[in-house]
Formats: C-alpha cells, structure tokens, sequence
C-alpha cells in the first residue's frame, strides 16, 4: 500500500494543508516509511476480537436539557481573528454553494 | 525565603508552611520565581518556561492569603507554586501548545484539573514548553524553540512534556501538570530524574486539555517525590460531568497507605510484581539494565514476590498508536482554521486559501506530517485497514494486561525509555523518535495506570524505572512507587 | 420510449430539529432570534480542550419518534465524526451517528389519490447541527453566527420507496403530522427546523434494477419539495431519451426560478473519514427506560383517525379535517364530548374555528373560545335558545371578548323566544294586523304558514324561536 504523490496531495486537500512541491517528495517518503511498519498490523489475526460481542457496557453519561450554559471569562473579541457585529468574518465564499464547501 | 531553602522543599512541606503561617504564599512563589530566574529557566537558556507572569502570581498569591486566613487553614496545596503544560486551559495566562497557530491565545474558561488544584490553594505560575500540540518525545518540535535538560543543557528534556519534567527537575516549581498520549509524562519524567504520572484513563478530567488523541490523552503530574505526585494525583483526580469519558470510580486516598508502609520491614510482603520479558530486549542499553535489576532486587528485598510474565503483542503497540494518535488528532486539530479563535493567515483572499495558508502556516513539521498521517489512515479505503484494524490490535494489547492483572500479578516493574536523555537535534528520522515510546505507550493503549521514577543514572543522566498497574488501581501502584523509592534512596540520584 | 414509460424512484432525508432547551453537546440555549453568536460557550465554539456532554432530552425524544415511526432501536447507538471543513462548522467536524445509528426499520403509511402505500424508513440517527453562514449581511466578506451550532437533530433516512412526487409529498405531511403529535420539533420547513433532500431517479417501468441517482437539495416547502422532484425527473426523463446518461450530482432547487441547478461541489470531494467519536462513549438504551419512552408516545394521528370514526361517528373527509393537527383534534375532541354533539362539533370546528385560526394565524390553544365554550353555544342551538344563525354572531363576539355564550346571548338580545305566551301574543297580533293572509291560511292554504311566520319573526326583531311558532301555528290551524 505505497503512498503516491497524488495521495500526499489528496490528504492534504481533505485537511486543508497547503503542501508545497519541495515538501511534498520528503512527506511521499516519511509517510511511507512509517505506515511500511503499520504493514505488520495486517499478519495480525484479530478475527477473534471482530467477532468478538462487545460486554455490556456503561453508557455515555446524560445532561439535563436545563443545565444551563458554561461561561466565557473574556469576551470574544478577545481571542477572535475578525468579528464584526458579533459575528465571525471569514472570506466571502463566491457564492453559497461554491466550491466544494457546500454543507452536505 | 532563599531559593535553596525553597527548592529543598516538597510541596506538602510548603503547604504546611503556609498553612500556619510560616511563609505566605508570596513568599512561595517569588521564591519560585527567583529559582527560574537563577536556573535561566525561560528563552535564554533552558527555555521550559514559556508564559509566566510574577505580578498576576504573586496578586494570586495574595487573595489566597486572604482567603487562608479568613478559613484559619489553607489547602492541600496551599500557597505550592505550580507549573502547567501549555495546552492545558489556564484563564490568565496564554495556552498556545507551543504552536504558531495559538500564538497569544488566552482561554476564556479552565481546564478542571487547573481549577481543583487552585481550589486546593495551589498557585499557576508557569506556562511550560512542549512538543507542538505534545506531538514529539523530545520538546524540540516546539513553535517557541527546543527546550533544554537542566542536568545537561546540551540534551533534550524528553517529551512531549519536557518543560514541565525540567521546571520540577530545576526546582522551580515542586509540583507540575503535564499531559500523556504516548508517554509524554512518563518518558520526560524518566529524562529529568523526576516521578511522573499517566493516570487510568478516565481517572482525570480531560476538559480543558487540548485534545491531541482523546481516546489516549490524560492529565498527569511530575513531582521530585511520589508523595508528591501521589497528592497531586488525588487532587485532581475524580469524576467531571464536563467529560463524557471520565470515570464515576471513586478515587480515595493513594498517600493513607504510606504511613503504614514507612515502618513495615516488609512493605511490599505478598504483592507479585510481573517484569515483563518484552520490556527488556537484548539490545536494552547494559546501564538501564543493570538500574532495572538493581531496582528489581531491592522490590525482592521489601518482601515482593517477582514473576516473569508475557505481554507478547507489546511489539505492535507503536504502529498501532501511530495510526490511532494520528487519526483522532487529524480530527482533533481541524477546529484551528482561523475563523474562531488563534491566529489566521495574512494570505487568506478566499476561503479555501484562508484554511489552507492560516493551517499551514500556523503548524510545524510535525504536527503537519501527522495530520497527514490520520487523515490518510481514515480515507475512503484504508480505513478498514489501517484504523479498523489498529483498534482490533489495540484491544489484543489490553487483553495481554487484562490477563497478567487478572492471574494475581498486582503491578509491572520495567524500564520507562529505552535510552536516557540524547542530544538535542541527534534524532532526526520520525520513526527512530517513535520509538523512544515503546516501552510506555502500551498503558496508554490499554488504558491502564503507569508512573515513572527515578530508579539512578548512567553516566551522569538520569534513568526511570516504570511501574504499572491494573485499571483504577492507582494506590497498588503508588504503594509499590513509594516503597521502591524509599528502598533506592539517594541511590536513585546516582 | 415516452416519458410515461419511465418511472420515477425516490427516497428522501429528512433533518429534524428536536424540541429541546438546550443544545445536544452543551448547555447553551436553543433560542431563535437570540443576538449572534450569543448562545454560545467554549464547547460550541469548539474552543481548544472543550468537551461534549450528551443531552437527554435529545435522546428522549430522538427515540419517542423513531418507536413512533415503528423503529426497531439499538440497545447500544455508536456517535461517529463526520469530519469536512466548513466556516459554520466549529470543530471541523459534526457530531452524528454513522454504522451503529440509533434506530433502523421502521415506516410510515402514506394515502395518496392512488390508495394507501407504506413507505420503509431506513433509519433515524441523532446529530447535530451546524451555525449559519450569512452571505449577504456585509459586502466581501461571509458572517458566521453559531447560535444554532449544536442544536439537536435528527435524521430520518427513508427507502427508495416513493414512486411520485405526490407519494413523495404524502409521505412528508405524513411525517410532519406524526412528529407534530409527538411534540418533538416545531416542524417548520420556512424556520428550518424540518429540512428534506430528496435522492431521485428514473427507471423504464417495468425494470427491478433502479437508475442512477442524482440528489436534490435546497428546497423550503412541501410543494417545493414535489415541483424540485418533478423537474428533476423530467430533465433524467430527457437524459434517458435522448441515450444519455444521468451523472450522480448534487443539484440546488431555486424555488424562484422553478428550477434545479448543478451544485459545483466536486463529487468524490466528499470523504467525511468518519471514525467513532472518542469524546463520547456508546449511547446504551436500558429496556426499562425504553419502556418508559413508549408509555409516553401519545396517540398517532392514524390511531387517531379510526378512533374518531369509532367514536364519533363523523364521515371520512371531517376526520381528516379534524385530525389534521394535534392541537385541532384535541379542540375538536374536548368540543364534541362536551357537548355531545360531534357532528356539530365537527361542523363548527372545520368552519367558524379553522376561519378564526386562519384570520388571526393562531394555534387552537390560543383561541379565546375553549372546547367548553363552544360546546356550551353547539348545546344552546340545540336546545333552541339561540338561532344557528345568532350563532355564528354569538361565536363572533366570544372570540373577541372572551365572554361565555350566555352571557353574549343576553347582552347581545340573541336568545330566541321559545315561550308560548310570548309567542301567542305576537301572533295575535300578526294575525289582527294580516286578516286576510289569516283568513286564507286558516282556511286551508298552508303555503301561506311561511309568510306568517315571518310576520312574527319580524315583529320579534328575530327572537322568536321559528320552530316553536310553526308548532303553535299548525295547532290552531289543526283546531280551527
């Protein structure tokens, strides 16, 4: 399972990392190097802990729907990039369902 | 107060102190603050400080003198100068996990583990280095410079929480939080001539600890003792309903149990303590070796009964935790993206360019190369294969610790790094600085508890010998921490 | 081949938004209209180290719909990230529940003009919502308020079922009806709280295999919903005629337009690498307390409307009407065993009551005149103290001043006079007055019964109760 170019490339579109060209053939490398050691996980047999029915198990802890909002010490402003009326400002997208960043 | 008399002093003897009234807390911390100023504790030489702030400490300082003498007793911890990994939510000074990204962030809210040692009387007066988001075992991968071992300023600190294993090693502060995903407490700990914790997972309250793998991280503390770090650990140890995963168990008293011990002959009579085969390879360094038994024979010698035992899947545990740290933080880490909070690229025309330049620019090599990683191991296709299939792995090697607890092995004894500290910049292939966490980052996987303490030196540097035990089961592990300690004595300097 | 020689497939996703106070993962307030980004704290601003902790009453009423839709529900549901970058969703990714869902298997009974239909439910998850991009609020630049980031939703996936647009639409008001019974949302598809995309395709009729799909988004009514499918359908149509080939897209409804567009998004840029959420463990349902969920689950509207056919006796086409929301069938049922009348019940319900909510926008609950009060005027016509037509006016004045029909009645002088000396003493008079109309009537000429009765309805200003008079009237007609 060797990492390509176009892989390095494609991950860093998913992740939103601009990668330039020089750096790109030194990740192709590093990458590679550590999932060949992820190789050994696949002679593994886990069959027995896929089959494996998991135990009863204790549930994600509840909150009361009236628990009532944590604070904010500083407003924010104070830690906000760019806000404008209470809002945040990011770039405007060229039109809403531009670009791949549409909300599925 | 001079600095040697304060670095001389444990936390629970400064809390005694100012408790009546023999110091105030002021005095605690300008000590403290003295002491990193002599040891060059910040950017001109050590560099394991990187946010502090002695007029807020000492104003600190003084509503708690207030406070105490209001009460007539202070805390646990009163007046006790403490120093806090920076990425763990702290609400005067910045949090930036040593990266660009949160360049001048202050966190408008607190990490509980901060607030119950605040409540406990204790004073946060240092922000301390680290590895970029704890990514990396040696405080070099950090945005504000590489940190420096105080034994030996030409080593690395270990990591990812090397400033706050240096400040506890320096003297500055007796107590400090670090955080582990892999090992990040323990192997520092180990580098530093210092104890260091890695609660079970769950026994800590993650709420306000930046998230780098949250099925891995948990809060510990460093101390110079385990008396210490035991009371640390009983601080700040115990159920948040403001974290889903932390556990409901009751945590109880770790330290009750030491003064009963100290005058037994035979503290550790009846307990079977495992020394795991994996653990000591043939190629283990012949100084930590010899440490490890020298360590194991004194254990014999309080009245243990040592057992060869078998973790066999522990050789799979690093690619299994590179795959699943990766993964969780690739998700972890897409909420810095400039829109919220922390810096934001000056390039960012549209909105694509913006995320892409404010993250590129705002994280280091590291922390690039493994969101990279994650991202890669959960894609369309590989996740069956890689992700899928680490977490079956990972589940065989809680298993192996399940059945070595569950056969009446009350605690491991093994090596915490395979190395001590090395010089700064000499590691410089990922993989290679991988694997200076393998033999800690199995308790992470597991889930299980584990600590480190100084167990003596090679040639001058110090070596940490791990104890680990069954989940929750904390106390048998301090138990076995404190009477190793005080078997090895000043031995455990040497 | 011609157009109707193809078929149309569709399966829809349907986003609720659940009725709770506070939001899924963190305490912050549900609030519409709150101002921006106020509603928020370290935990939906996605702040560095913040955690999420689960609502309950999110997951009360996520598995009050999904037993109500006949769901089968998991012992144990899985929250997984769906992790893709958006400006309005604060940790990059979104809380939701991907292989182990909250509930599978379930469906709803849908009636269109071509009978009745079941339409299979896929599954019901639990997620969460996103914030709000505003595009247009300043110029170059988008605004993000994350008020309603966080907000608990639900997700009902249905099978590719439906074979219209109408089915489509049926199933939709079926949907809302039931959740509207269930009090779990607000279900409005105009303040967003109920949002549909809808997959569609088309297949020569007769074919088992299904074609390929193409998913449209972006539509903000019901009709909206059938006209988007419509279109759709009509452009794969052409495709398919001309040997085309339908290619898998994402296509935005203008409702403006009436028309779909092609979304721009890059398919196969989509890769939500979804991985179980590590900050929560599993989400475990205990049967006792699963039980307890079901006792509470109100009567559905399809129980509902055999029930009232049981009970009442009313046609069809008045159930239907009656039953159309929970609140009108609470008011009609409260009115009609009240006044023990409940075709009359139903008359005014569908008439002067659905009138009044229509005139003023209010909800049944809001109206001044309770079931009570309208069971006390259906009884007074009845009883023939009040006309049908003084009535409606004494409805009217209720409405308006809350006051109870008797009272109105009175004050308003629109009791009928049913009293036979009353009655005896207008009439003499009528027939003092109209000797001749008299004369004739008495000798035979019924028709004329109608103009006397007038005379006196006149001459009483109205309140003469007609029905007693034409009692009186044929009994002196009978003596004389």
């Amino acid at each position: 399972m060797a990492v390509t170019h176009d892989d390095v490339r494609h991950v860093a579109e998913l992740a939103r990392l601009a990668v330039d060209a020089e750096r790109l053939d030194g990740l192709v490398v590093e990458l590679n190097e550590i999932l060949g050691h992820m190789d050994e996980l696949a002679k593994v047999n886990t069959a027995d802990i896929e089959k494996h029915v998991a135990k009863p198990v204790d549930s994600t802890p509840l909150r009361s729907d009236s628990s009532g909002p944590l604070g904010l010490t500083r407003p924010r402003e104070s830690f906000a990039p760019s806000m404008r009326d209470g809002l945040f400002i990011v770039p405007r997208l060229a039109s809403h369902e531009d670009g791949g960043e549409t909300t599925p | 107060m001079n600095t040697t008399d304060f670095t001389s002093l444990t936390a629970t003897a400064i809390a005694a102190r100012v408790g009546s009234g023999g110091i105030s807390p002021s005095d605690a911390v300008k000590a403290s603050f003295a002491r990193a100023t002599e040891v060059r504790a910040g950017s001109d030489s050590l560099n394991v400080i990187l946010w502090s702030d002695e007029k807020l400490s000492v104003r600190d300082a003084e509503s708690l003198a207030a406070g105490i003498a209001k009460a007539g007793k202070g805390g646990a911890l009163a007046g006790v100068p403490v120093s806090v990994k920076d990425n763990i939510a702290t609400l005067e000074l910045p949090t930036t996990c040593a990266s660009k990204i949160l360049a001048g962030y202050v966190s408008p809210y607190e990490a509980t583990a901060v607030m119950r040692l605040r409540e406990a009387g204790a004073i946060v007066t240092a922000k301390t280095n680290m590895d970029e988001f704890a990514m990396g075992s040696s405080t070099e991968n950090s945005a504000y410079g590489a940190a420096r071992n105080p034994l030996d300023v030409t080593r690395v600190t270990g990591g990812s929480s090397g400033g706050s294993a240096a400040a506890v090693a320096a003297g500055i502060t007796p107590i400090a939080l670090g955080s582990e995903t892999g090992g990040s407490v323990r192997q520092p700990a180990s580098f530093c001539g210092v104890v260091g914790v890695k609660p079970t997972y769950g026994r800590v309250s993650r709420y306000g600890l930046v998230a780098f793998a949250s099925s891995l991280d948990q809060i510990g503390a460093m101390a110079r003792n385990v008396d210490d770090a035991a009371l640390a650990m009983e601080i700040i140890s115990g159920e948040d309903s403001k974290d889903s995963t932390s556990s409901a168990n009751v945590v109880g008293s770790y330290r009750d149990q030491f003064v009963s011990q100290a005058t037994s002959p035979a503290p550790l009579a009846g307990m079977r303590i495992g020394v795991p085969e994996e653990y000591f390879p043939e190629n283990l360094d012949e100084g930590i070796r010899d440490l490890c038994l020298r360590s194991i024979d004194a254990l014999k010698s309080l009245g243990a009964e040592i057992v060869d035992v078998k973790l066999p899947h522990t050789p799979l545990a690093i690619p299994v935790y590179y795959i699943i740290a990766p993964a969780e933080a690739s998700s972890n880490l897409a909420r810095f993206d400039g829109v919220r909070f922390g810096t934001r690229a000056a390039r960012n025309g549209s909105l694509r360019e913006m995320f892409a330049e404010t993250r590129s620019e705002g994280f280091g090599p590291e922390v690039t190369r493994r969101i990279l990683l994650g991202t890669y191991v959960l894609s369309a296709g590989y996740y069956d294969a890689y992700y899928k299939k680490a977490q079956a792995v990972r589940a065989l090697i809680a298993r192996d610790f399940q059945s070595v607890f569950g056969n009446g092995i009350h605690a491991l004894f093994t090596p915490t790094t395979p190395s001590t500290a090395f010089p700064i910049g000499a590691v410089t292939d990922p993989y290679e600085m991988y694997l200076s966490d393998i033999f800690t980052v199995t308790a992470n996987l597991a889930g299980v508890p584990a600590m480190s303490l100084p167990i003596g030196r090679v040639a001058g540097l110090p070596v940490g010998g791990q104890i680990i035990a069954g989940h929750f089961n904390e106390a048998m592990m301090f138990r076995v921490a404190y009477a190793l300690e005080e078997a090895l004595g000043p031995e455990a300097h040497q | 081949m011609s157009a109707a020689e193809w078929e149309m497939v569709v399966g829809l996703e349907v986003h609720v938004q659940l009725r709770t106070r506070s939001k899924a993962f963190c305490g912050c307030s549900t609030d519409f209209g709150a101002a921006p980004n106020t509603n928020t704290c370290p935990i939906c601003l996605a702040l560095p180290g913040a955690l999420p902790v689960l609502n309950e009453k999110a997951v009360e009423l996520a598995a009050r719909a999904a037993i109500a839709l006949g769901c089968e529900l998991h012992p144990v549901s899985i929250f997984a990230r769906k992790n893709y970058f958006y400006p309005d969703l604060p940790k990059g990714y979104q809380i939701s529940q991907f292989d182990q869902p909250l509930a599978t298997g379930g469906s709803i009974d849908i009636v269109t003009a071509d009978g009745a239909k079941k339409v299979g439910v896929t599954r019901v998850h639990m997620e969460e919502d996103a914030g709000k991009s505003l595009h247009d609020r300043f110029p170059g630049a988008t605004a993000i308020d994350l008020n309603r980031a966080g907000v608990p939703l639900i997700e009902i996936v249905s099978e590719p079922d439906m074979r219209s647009s109408a089915e489509a639409g049926a199933y939709l008001r079926t949907l809302k009806q039931i959740l509207q019974y269930l009090a779990v949302s607000d279900v409005s598809m105009e303040e967003g709280s109920l949002r549909v995309d809808a997959n569609v395709s088309a297949r020569p009729k007769g074919q088992t295999e299904f074609g390929t799909k193409t998913e449209v988004k972006n539509m903000n009514s019901f009709s909206g919903v059938e006209r988007a499918l419509d279109f759709e359908f009509a452009r794969q149509c052409a495709l398919l005629e001309r040997g085309e080939r339908v290619v898998q897209q994402t296509l935005l409804w203008d409702a403006t337009r009436n028309e779909a567009r092609v979304s721009r998004t890059k398919e196969g840029s989509h890769d939500y690498r979804y991985f179980p959420e590590p900050d929560l463990g599993p989400l475990v349902l205990h049967a006792e307390w699963l039980a307890s969920i079901k006792a509470e689950v109100p009567e559905l509207p399809a129980d509902k409307k055999i029930r009232f056919a049981e009970e009442y006796g009313i046609s069809a086409d008045e159930i239907e009407q009656v039953t159309s929301d929970l609140s009108i069938a609470s008011y009609y049922e409260g009115t009609a065993r009240q006044s023990g009348e409940p075709k009359a019940a139903a008359n005014w319900v569908m008439g002067e009551v659905q009138a009044a909510l229509n005139a003023t926008g209010s909800t049944p609950d809001d109206l001044r005149v309770r079931p009570t009060d309208l069971a006390q005027l259906i009884k007074m016509i009845r009883d023939g103290l009040v006309s049908h037509a003084a009535g409606k006016k004494i409805f009217a004045v209720m409405l308006e001043k809350g006051k109870p029909a008797p009272q109105v009645a009175m004050e308003e002088g629109l009791l009928q006079v049913g009293d036979d000396g009353a009655l005896t003493v207008w009439l003499d008079e009528v027939i003092a007055e109209h000797p001749e109309e008299a004369r004739r009537y008495f000798a035979g000429e019924k028709k004329l019964q109608g103009v006397l009765v007038g005379f006196v309805m006149k001459k009483s200003a109205g309140k003469a109760d007609p029905k007693k008079l034409n009692q009186l009237l044929l009994a002196r007609a009978g003596a004389g």
